[in-house]
């Protein structure tokens, strides 16, 4: 296939979509790294393949592009994300309202400790690469994983939250932030430079104060 | 137990075990070097509230922290799960922790 500069992965694919394999089948949307649909294995390594350059990942020109790790492959490199939403579900990542739209906007100040620490995680564009690449996710399943953890997390210290204590629960409940092992792979490989790892131990030790009555408020 | 209280254990019971152990392979050296008998040893150990304390605290911290870890490796590596596995994992730490007590008594008691 042509070579061309700043190619990217998600090109090549689409480039061989086009030309080669009518059939194959792939997901991508934006292509400018905002929805995170397009994250399939390359070489090896889960990557956003819309904003992952050939000439950076290419070894020896050659690359090998597979479905995400951690998931059921659905067919060629589209995966089904359908466990990973119900694990975000699971660990109860969803907002509970306290106003309706009636009311005025709540006022966070946004040097907050608690805002701080839930802006830290919030750009998740729910790729899926962070899951893939944990391996307590490939072993246990009952396992949340990084990404629903991580936005238990930044629920956590939501402070407009409605149940806060809920999503705490939840994401330490069985198979919660307590079987993290904290090797940090989903930090690594976090494209938008998320840090799953630092929320998931933030999520222990806030279980562990709730625990012994230090807990939310 | 929520896994909360397990992993608040076994994080406990590896504060109280990492200078046990140091302690007690540290001892076995020395001793070894020494070159004390075991009736050397017993005659130190018997009747000792000291070695009660250290090695009653040992088996039992040990009894606590061995099971909860081997019950994450389980989870994490094969689908064995639930009560069954709550209840064998009970069953190994009163195995660890009866046959812990008995070498305390053995070494510590008066015969
Ligand atoms: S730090 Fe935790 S969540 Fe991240 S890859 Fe490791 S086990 Fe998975
Ligand atoms: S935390 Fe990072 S890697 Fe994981 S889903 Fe969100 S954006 Fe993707
Ligand atoms: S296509 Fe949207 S993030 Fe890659």
């Amino acid at each position: 296939m042509p070579q061309r500069a700043n190619q990217t992965v998600l090109d090549v694919v689409t480039w061989i979509q086009r030309h080669a394999e009518p059939a194959l089948a792939y997901r991508f949307a934006c292509r400018v790294g905002v929805c995170g649909s397009c994250a399939m294995t390359v070489n090896g390594r889960p990557r956003w393949t819309c904003r992952t350059h050939v000439s950076r990942v290419a070894r020896e020109r050659r690359l090998r592009i597979e479905p995400l790790r951690n998931l059921p492959r659905l067919k060629d490199l589209a995966v089904d994300m359908t466990p990973f939403f119900e694990k975000w579900q699971r660990a109860q990542g969803r907002f509970t309202p306290t106003r309706t739209r009636a009311e005025p906007m709540a006022a966070v100040r946004p040097d907050s400790a608690p805002r701080r620490a839930a802006d830290a995680g919030i750009e998740c564009i729910n790729c899926g690469v962070c899951h893939a690449a944990c391996d307590v996710v490939g072993w246990d399943p009952d396992y949340l994983g990084p990404a629903a953890l991580n936005r238990a997390w930044t629920l956590v210290n939501d402070v407009r939250d409605g149940d806060r204590h809920g999503v705490l629960k939840a994401a330490s409940a069985g198979g919660g932030c307590h079987s993290c092992h904290t090797h940090g792979s989903c930090v690594e490989h976090c494209p938008v430079g998320i840090n799953p790892t630092a929320g998931i131990a933030g999520l222990k030790r806030q279980s562990l104060l709730d625990l012994v009555g230090g807990g939310l408020p | 137990m929520t896994p909360v209280w397990l992993f608040l254990a076994q994080r406990l019971t590896a504060l109280i075990l990492a200078p046990l152990v140091i302690a007690h392979l540290a001892m076995i050296l020395i001793v070894a070097d020494g070159g004390l008998t075991a009736a050397e040893i017993l005659a130190r150990t018997r009747g000792s509230v000291g070695w009660g304390l250290f090695y009653g605290t040992f088996v039992l911290a040990a009894a606590i922290h061995g099971p909860i870890g081997l019950r994450n490796v389980i989870q994490e590596h094969t689908p064995w799960r639930g009560r069954s596995l709550d209840a064998a994992m009970l069953l190994l730490g009163g195995l660890l922790a009866t046959l812990g007590g008995r070498a305390v008594v053995a070494v510590v008691g008066e015969p």
